[in-house]
This record gives structure tokens, C-alpha cells and sequence, in this order.
């Protein structure tokens, strides 16, 4: 053993300190993430109790499941709203600031003031404004006016002419309701989005541009692929972003539960099930978009 | 018939006023808001369900806006918390920003076995809702105890700096695995031969990765730092758990401040208040941003996230 350490060449050396560079996320992954997973997994089938210097844990199976399940009136309501609420922001949020980069990738007047604005939402996304909005007159006000604009029976009538598929119709109604949650969970795909555009070789444009290419084949053929790789990322961001969110209302409902109500047991096995859910939802749609994703390399 | 010139002088031009339009109306939705949260907070009781009164109130005074101000200023502590809010948000900012461009260098410049396997847990940090190591992780930092090392009840942190300097300063704080992440991108592709010819002349580790690697990083530590110091500001649910019955930080403040007026007092007179509280917690971060927000959007095109 020893003799195998010596004969270690300097890069060789060099790379086995790299351990120490990694050391305190190692530390802080083991002790402050690991180990509390584990104990939320204890938790779930567990009664929690204070006790005078410490807290005690009584084994109880899969009741706390059961009252989240069974017995809590709004847990279900919030969870498939919740889950349901982030399958419909995906593709509108993707498609959204697809589209947005692309537009702020072009040339025009007052670009850098168009960017600094929609990148606004980043700063002003707190948890505390949200829990405010929610009793707020000059907010519910303000946002019903902006939805009798967006009258869903006119925008349907209009795509009903239209003739096309009623699920397409639904879809794009419900999505232009939530077009400030939108907006807001855009800000930091668009950057993403925008990076990328910038990254793609000029190179290739005007080698196309030279075959003949039009504008819309170099999209399709040249940048569309070259940023797909961004779709993955951006879908795992807004889906991770989403679930911590603030105005998430499954993840209120479960806080309110922890520290409202004391009943720690049942809040775990409620972020345990969304935890699955979230999880089952990546897994699909990274296998999915994996697939069909082009890396240069 | 159109020449071919003028026919796509006209799509162009036609496109830009559709692109025009499409900008204006989006950074209208995005910036109404902030408007209608300053206007309401100038506006009386009678203004909010005057449907005549579209930003500007009907019986503008600045003295009683003034006032007004001071008043809510008073209630929230504004100065007291906001300081509290400034020290704390620097503080673990810059933990978590030293934290992980040292981990995101062992990550992008090293080659050790098990590298990806740490590079995988650092997204997989990103991917577990926090919600549900939170409990456990209250519970650990309320009976601390080492993890079993020390005998007996343990030390109370909560409310304390300490559970926020451990987590930061092991890269495991509020969406720290996206910094890693960025500074891991960025070492990732700087040259090779920097790092030896420092080697060379006879730098150690540490002395190249502060006098050669770092300079070179000055954007990307910058977007780390306004990030995290952003998210720390804003943060009410980390600081909800960990820093309950502790130091009275800005959100906290603006959470409680309709508590400390009379419970009769009317649902209008309760939105200008809490609007006005609103204003005052954002400002900082608003002034901030007109100062930075040039960095904050040219610098992460150069992060290298998309690497």
C-alpha cells in the first residue's frame, strides 16, 4: 500500500486533494441531507412527541398515511391541485420562454431594459408578499380586471371558430389565466434559454445563410437542436422551482399542518407522497425529453 | 407586383412592431403590479373601490403620505429589522458564495474517484423538496448534540446564526447545489495551462486557485453572491423554522405588522397598510437591482450553465 502511494505521479497527487476541496459539501450532505431523509422516512410511520429534553418517536405504521389520505379534509384537494398546476405550467412556461429568448435575442431598441424587466420577477418573488396578496383588495382587484380582459368564453368562441381541438382550446384558456405565475416562473429559464442562444456558434448561420438557408429552416435545423439540451434543464428547473415556490398551496397547507397543528408525523408523510409524485413526474418527462434531445458532442 | 426588397422591408418592419407590442404589453404585466402596490399606498380608504381611480388617488397630500410612511415604518421597525435583514442576508451569502466555489473547484478541476458520484448528490440536494428534511433538520438543531456525540439534551441553535452558517457553509443551504452547479460549470472550462505554469513557479493548491482562478471568476461569484444574497432576503420559509423566536428579520416584520393596529380597523385601510409594507420591504432589493441589474443579466450568460 505504501509503496503504491509513492509511486503516485504529481497529477496523480494533485487529484487526490481534490477530496479536500469537496470536504464540507461531503460533511454537510452526510449530516444536514442525508440523515435528515432518513429520519423523514422514520417520521412518516411515526408519532411524534416533546418530551422534557428531547423528543420521542412511537411506531405507528402507515397511520399517518392513512389520515392524509382518508381523513384530512383538504390534503387531497391541495396535492392534485398542486400536482396538476405544475403539469400545466411546464409546457407553457418551456414554450413561453422559448419564445421570449428568442425575441430578446434580436436586435432592437431598449433590449437591455426589456431584459432587466423580465428578469424582475426574480427579486420580487418572496414568500411574505404572497401570504399578503392573499387578503389584499388592490391585488384581487387589479387581477380580475386583467381576467375579464382574457373573458374565457370569448377566447373560446374564437378558437372554437377556429375549429381546432378542444383540448388544445382548454389548455391554452387555462394557461392564459395564470399568465403572471407564468411570467414569473419564466424569469430564470429565459436567462437559460437566452445563454444558450448566444452560444451557438455564428459560424453556422452564415455557412447556412450562404447555402440559401431562410430564417425559418436555420431555426429548425441549426438552433432549435443546439438548445435542446436546455429544454432538460429548464424543465427540471420550473418543475423543482415549483415546489418550493412561494403560493404553493400544498406546500402552505403542510407548513400550517407542522406548525399550526403540532402533528409533525402526518406533515412528513404528506411531503413524503408529493416528494414521490414530483420525483414519478421527472422521471418521465427527463426519460422523454432524453430521447429526443440532440448533444453536439 | 412588389419588388423583392420592398416586400421584405415590409416583413421586417411588420415584425417589429409586432415584437414592439409583444414587449411593451409583457413588461407592463410584469411592472403593473410595483405600480398599482406604490399608487395604493398613497391612496385613502375611499380611493381603493373608486373605480374612477386608476394609479393616481383622487386627493393626493404629501404630508399625510409622509405620515403615513413614518407611521408604518415605526410599526415594522423598519430600521432595526432591515439592518437585522442586511447583516444576516451579507453573512450567509458570503458563507454559501466561499462554500461552494471551493466545492464547485474540487468538482471542476480535480479528477478524483467518486466524482460524479458527489456531483450527482449535489443536484440530487436540488431535486428533494426542502420540506421534507426540514422537520428533521429543526429537530437536529434544536436538541444539537453533534449527532449523538455529546451526552444529554444538546444546545438549542434555533434562532440562533448557527443552523444557517453550518448549512451554508457546507453548501447545503437554501438551493445551494445551483451554485455549485454554476461554479462547477465555470472551472470546469478554464485552461489547463494556467493552473500549471502557476504549478510551475511554485504556487501550491491554494495559492493558484486564490491568485489565478479566482480574479477570472469575478462574474460568476458575483451572480452567486446576488442570488443567494436575493433568496436570502426574500426568505421566509427557512428563517420561518430555523430563526423562530430569534432575531426580528424584515419579513417577520412585515408578516406581523397588521397585528400591531387595532383589530376593527376596516379591510381597505388594512390593504394601504399592507401595501405600504410591501413597498418598504422590497425597495432595498429594487434600488439594488437598478444599481446591478447589468451584471445580474449580462454575467449569467457567461456562468457557463449551459455549458
Amino acid at each position: 500500500m505504501k509503496r503504491k502511494l509513492f509511486k503516485l505521479s504529481l497529477k496523480q497527487k494533485q487529484n487526490y486533494t481534490g477530496y479536500i476541496w469537496v470536504a464540507p459539501f461531503i460533511i454537510g450532505f452526510i449530516f444536514f441531507f442525508l440523515a435528515p431523509m432518513l429520519q423523514s422516512f422514520r417520521f412518516s410511520v411515526s408519532e411524534l412527541n416533546f418530551t422534557t429534553d428531547g423528543y420521542e418517536l412511537k411506531y405507528v405504521g402507515l397511520e399517518n398515511f392513512k389520515y392524509a389520505l382518508t381523513v384530512d379534509p383538504n390534503f387531497n384537494q391541495h396535492f392534485t391541485e398542486t400536482i396538476l398546476g405544475i403539469l400545466i405550467n411546464i409546457p407553457a412556461v418551456i414554450l413561453f420562454s422559448f419564445f421570449i429568448a428568442s425575441v430578446l435575442n434580436q436586435e432592437f431598441k431598449g433590449r437591455t431594459l426589456a431584459r432587466a424587466i423580465f428578469f424582475l420577477p426574480v427579486i420580487l418573488t418572496a414568500g411574505v408578499l404572497h401570504e399578503l396578496e392573499v387578503e389584499d383588495l388592490m391585488y384581487l382587484i387589479t387581477r380580475d380586471r386583467g381576467n375579464i380582459l382574457l373573458s374565457a368564453a370569448m377566447v373560446r368562441d374564437f378558437f372554437l371558430d377556429m375549429r381546432l381541438p378542444r383540448a388544445i382550446i382548454d389548455y391554452v384558456i387555462i394557461a392564459a389565466s395564470n399568465i403572471p405565475q407564468i411570467i414569473e416562473y419564466s424569469a430564470i429559464p429565459i436567462l437559460i434559454f437566452l445563454a444558450g442562444l448566444q452560444s451557438v456558434p455564428a459560424h453556422l448561420y452564415e455557412c447556412a445563410k450562404i447555402e440559401g438557408a431562410t430564417g425559418w429552416e436555420m431555426f429548425w435545423k441549426i438552433t432549435f437542436p443546439l438548445v435542446s439540451p436546455l429544454f432538460l434543464t429548464n424543465v427540471i428547473f420550473i418543475t423543482v422551482y415549483s415546489f418550493t415556490a412561494p403560493g404553493n398551496s400544498l406546500v402552505g397547507y403542510i407548513s400550517s399542518l407542522t406548525w399550526g397543528r403540532g402533528i409533525f408525523g402526518v406533515s412528513v408523510a404528506m411531503s413524503l407522497m408529493y416528494f414521490l409524485a414530483i420525483s414519478l413526474i421527472l422521471l418521465v418527462v427527463g426519460f422523454i425529453l432524453e430521447r429526443n434531445v440532440f448533444y453536439m458532442e | 407586383m412588389m419588388g423583392l426588397l420592398l416586400r421584405r422591408r415590409i416583413a421586417g418592419m411588420s415584425w417589429s412592431v409586432v415584437r414592439g407590442v409583444l414587449i411593451l404589453g409583457l413588461c407592463f404585466l410584469i411592472v403593473n403590479p410595483v405600480f398599482v402596490k406604490i399608487s395604493t399606498t398613497f391612496m385613502t380608504e375611499k380611493d381603493i373601490f373608486d373605480p374612477t381611480v386608476q394609479w393616481v388617488p383622487r386627493n393626493l397630500s404629501l404630508s399625510r403620505v409622509v405620515k403615513h410612511y413614518l407611521d408604518v415604518a415605526g410599526r415594522m421597525n423598519y430600521i432595526r429589522a432591515s439592518f437585522n435583514s442586511l447583516v444576516f442576508s451579507l453573512v450567509i451569502s458570503t458563507c454559501q458564495l466561499v462554500a461552494c466555489t471551493v466545492v464547485g473547484y474540487g468538482l471542476g478541476r480535480f479528477e478524483f474517484r467518486g466524482r460524479g458520484l458527489i456531483f450527482a448528490a449535489v443536484v440530487f440536494t436540488l431535486v428533494v423538496p426542502p420540506q421534507m428534511i426540514t422537520i428533521p433538520l429543526f429537530l437536529n438543531f434544536r436538541y444539537f448534540d453533534f449527532f449523538g456525540l455529546l451526552e444529554g439534551g444538546g444546545f438549542n441553535l434555533i434562532g440562533t446564526y448557527w443552523p444557517f452558517i453550518l448549512t451554508a457553509l457546507t453548501g447545503t443551504g437554501a438551493r445551494n447545489g445551483l451554485f455549485i452547479f454554476i461554479a462547477r460549470q465555470h472551472f470546469r472550462g478554464m485552461p489547463r495551462a494556467l493552473e500549471e505554469s502557476a504549478y510551475i513557479d511554485g504556487a501550491g493548491q491554494f495559492r493558484t486557485f486564490l491568485s489565478i482562478m479566482l480574479p477570472g471568476a469575478g462574474p460568476i461569484l458575483l451572480v452567486i453572491f446576488l442570488f443567494s444574497f436575493v433568496w436570502q432576503w426574500n426568505d421566509i420559509f427557512y428563517t420561518g423554522t430555523f430563526m423562530r423566536g430569534g432575531l426580528n428579520l424584515l419579513p417577520f416584520s412585515l408578516r406581523s405588522l397588521i397585528s400591531t393596529y387595532h383589530w376593527s380597523i376596516s379591510d381597505e385601510f388594512k390593504t394601504i397598510v399592507n401595501n405600504t409594507g410591501m413597498v418598504l420591504f422590497i425597495m432595498p432589493l429594487l434600488v439594488l437591482y437598478v444599481f446591478l441589474q447589468r451584471y445580474f443579466v449580462e454575467s449569467i450568460e457567461r456562468t457557463g450553465i449551459v455549458g
